[in-house]
């Protein structure tokens, strides 16, 4: 496979495991990845971590590739890193598994990959093994990412939902709905795509900060599918405790607030790929809070509610207008393909 | 206090401060007035909306909202969905429309949604592509044409087109409804007391005030035209109430940045080219004289019902749905022995849950009262 110009596009070839295929490993993959304690990158690599260790894998298929704020590589990169970060580990492997339809512009992987380089350089990841897959066109999305990732643990306190009590603080990082909204925008040309950006981005700075408040700090999660109503009501489902969460302290952009308006969607249910969902002891909770505004991710962190005894397995919403109502897990067919 | 007009709209809508003082004077009347109040919505999106900004948490105690019959899938009979269900027992034909229409259950429990896959089923998020797609498609298509006077003005224009373009194999299935002839029936078949209506903001948009001023009649309440945003709301609330205690019956317009005297002529004259008036069934209310509007003669021949020749559409209820009181703010949701359990948003029984306007589906969602 010869370096050339922008008309170039996977074949099945690229798939058959023959020539081509190492072609693309070769010239494509294999010199953005190749490290000195990594030079082979072969089917399978050798680790060594000591102390407790997190092992991750999350699949993504966002609708378009490319979007404003990133790409399905950044994306594929920071999301898995983000899952580690969240269980309170250090990420430092990934896999990498790439499913590529027929007909895929290369040049659009070629970006798709040097994100992903950009990305793990940015997180200090190593991607040390992956794989290669093309399906015929019509039979894919263009290209798909599968991401395994392996951390070390930076805490022993069991970072879990099961840890919360009535009194602590919700906490989130960043304003929330604007990666969904970026994504659709973006695929369904939208006039409001323009004013759009994804927040995609990496969390473990924040989370790692968040670490030192040590059994003070309950729980974390990054708030993707599903929003940040999802991760609250995941928060306290089934559990012992419910939640209060007040719609104004709520941090949300304007263009993003004006744009999930015309399009009738809540932004507490859009997806984020750069916010913090995490819960602290009450006394912890204006240090964590200070804690997440010193970084530029979190410079407009806040306090959003309380966990309580009443109502439990349940989020209830104080409304904007001062009103109570119920924040349900979002229902029905959310935004396709948005991660 | 700031400005809240400096506020984008639809912050300034819901300002707290406004809400408040709104509220107030709405606890204030409704104290005086001292009896149990009721105030029907009869649009599903004031149903979503209202719950959405958790206004029911927020009144007296003395006075409720109800839910009426503004959801155009929900007061679709099942007898209409089953016709269509058989439409795809024959060969060569595609069935489009809404997707919350497709995802009714019929009487066997079967849905169009369920057909998805086969090519047979199509989704529609505007009228507007029916041409291209009948054009697209060459063999017979069908289209569920449901809705308010809000929808049917889009749907008009699009037969227009179709018209224009020489598109033959475009049906309509109409199930179309109006407003105002429902509400006249709720009056006159109530077994509990109406207190006031809380008009459709968008269904007036298109039909103006004149429509309504069967509610000014002997027997009839207040009707009040609201806005969709929490302050609209609770200023059509607050009209609605004021009209109470002074025991007037008015059609008192409160949208007027969006809903003009006239509404839309431009829509009601697509309108009138395309349909008349008709008799129709709507599910839980049953027959209503002259709410429902079909095909003039001259384009009877793209009437699905004539063309494959449906049976007459009767309402059967799913066992033990209360949808049809439900629909006449004759029961709430809860009151539904289904609700909650063996009807729920994901595998919904009746049509009030399938519908994300539906009010089963709104109280499912956002809770009761005051959670």
């Amino acid at each position: 496979m010869s370096a050339g110009g922008g008309a170039e596009r996977i074949t099945l070839e690229h798939g058959s495991g023959g020539a081509l295929s190492r072609a693309l490993t070769e010239e494509l993959i294999y010199p953005l990845f190749r490290s000195p304690e990594y030079p082979e990158l072969s089917d399978a690599s050798e680790l060594r971590m000591e102390g407790r260790s997190f092992l991750t894998t999350d699949t993504y298929v966002v609708d378009p590739p490319e979007f404003p704020g990133g790409d399905i590589g950044t994306l594929a990169v920071y999301g898995t890193c983000n899952d580690l970060a969240v269980c309170g580990a250090r990420p430092r492997y990934l896999t990498l598994g790439l499913v590529l339809e027929e007909g895929l512009c290369l040049e659009l992987l070629r970006r798709v990959l040097a994100s992903v380089r950009e990305a793990a350089a940015a997180a200090d990841v190593r991607v040390i093994t992956g794989d290669t897959k093309v399906v015929p066109a019509g039979k894919g999305g263009g290209v798909y990412i599968n991401t395994a990732g392996l951390g070390r643990a930076i805490t022993d306190v069991p970072l879990s939902a099961r840890r919360i009590r009535p009194g602590d603080c919700v906490l989130v990082s960043a304003p929330v709905g604007s990666h969904g909204l970026a994504v659709l925008a973006a695929r369904e040309g939208l006039p409001v795509a323009g004013a759009l950006r994804s927040d995609c981005a990496l969390l473990y700075p924040l989370c790692s900060s968040l670490c030192g408040l040590g059994e003070e700090l309950r729980f974390m999660r990054d708030a993707t599918r599903g929003g940040v109503a999802a991760v609250l009501n995941e928060t306290v489902g089934g559990g012992r405790h419910g939640m209060a969460v007040r719609e104004r302290d709520v941090p949300i952009d304007r263009t993003v607030a004006a744009a999930a308006d015309l399009l009738g969607l809540n932004p507490l249910e859009v997806a984020n790929e750069g916010v913090l969902v995490a819960v602290t002891s009450p006394e912890a909770a204006a240090q964590a809070l200070a804690l997440l505004r010193e970084h530029p991710l979190g410079t407009r962190a806040a306090a959003v509610g309380t966990i309580t005894e009443a109502n439990p397995g349940k989020v209830v919403l104080e409304t904007v207008v001062g009103g109570r109502r119920i924040l349900d897990l979002p229902r029905g067919l959310l935004l396709p393909r948005i991660c | 206090m700031k400005n809240p007009l400096e506020a984008p709209l639809h912050q300034a809508f819901a300002d707290r401060d406004l809400a408040r003082a709104l509220l107030k004077d709405i606890h204030a009347l409704a104290g005086r007035l001292g009896r149990p109040l009721r105030i029907m919505e009869v649009c599903g999106t004031h149903t979503v909306a209202i719950r959405r900004a958790g206004i029911p948490s927020l009144l007296p105690d003395n006075l409720i909202l109800i839910s009426g019959p503004g959801c155009p899938v929900c007061v679709t009979p099942t007898g209409y969905v089953d016709n269509a269900l058989a439409l795809l027992q024959r060969p060569r034909l595609v069935v489009a429309s809404f997707g919350d229409m497709l995802k009714v259950p019929g009487s066997n429990g079967d849905s169009l949604a369920r057909h998805l896959g086969g090519g047979r089923v199509r989704v529609l998020y505007s009228p507007a592509e029916l041409p291209r797609l009948a054009a697209e498609l060459g063999e017979p298509l069908v289209f569920l044409a449901i809705g308010f006077e809000t929808t049917i003005p889009t749907i008009a224009a699009a037969l227009l087109k179709a018209e224009e373009q020489a598109r033959e194999n475009l049906f309509l299935y109409t199930a179309f409804k109006t407003v105002p002839a429902a509400l006249a029936a709720l009056l006159a078949g109530r077994e509990r007391s109406l207190d006031a209506f809380l008009l459709p903001g968008h269904v007036s948009v298109i039909i103006g005030e004149e429509p309504y001023r069967l509610l000014e009649g002997p027997g009839g309440v207040p009707g009040v035209i609201a806005g969709f945003e929490p302050l609209d709301i609770l200023d059509g609330i607050l009209a609605a109430l004021r009209q109470v205690t002074a025991g007037e019956r008015r059609v008192e317009n409160r949208y007027s940045r969006a809903v003009r005297p006239g509404g839309n002529p431009k829509a009601r004259s697509v309108i009138a080219e395309v349909l008349e008036p008709c008799d129709a069934l709507w599910r839980g209310l049953g027959t209503i004289p002259d709410s429902g509007m079909r095909l003039r003669e001259r384009f009877r021949h793209r009437d699905a019902a004539l063309r494959f020749d449906f049976p007459e559409v009767t309402n059967a209820e799913p066992p033990g749905c209360s949808c049809a009181l439900v629909l006449q703010g004759l029961a709430a949701p809860a009151d539904c022995p289904l609700f909650g359990d063996t009807c729920t948003p994901e595998r919904p029984v009746g049509p009030c849950m399938v519908s994300s306007e539906g009010s089963c589906a709104a109280s499912y969602r956002y809770g009761d009262r005051a959670p």
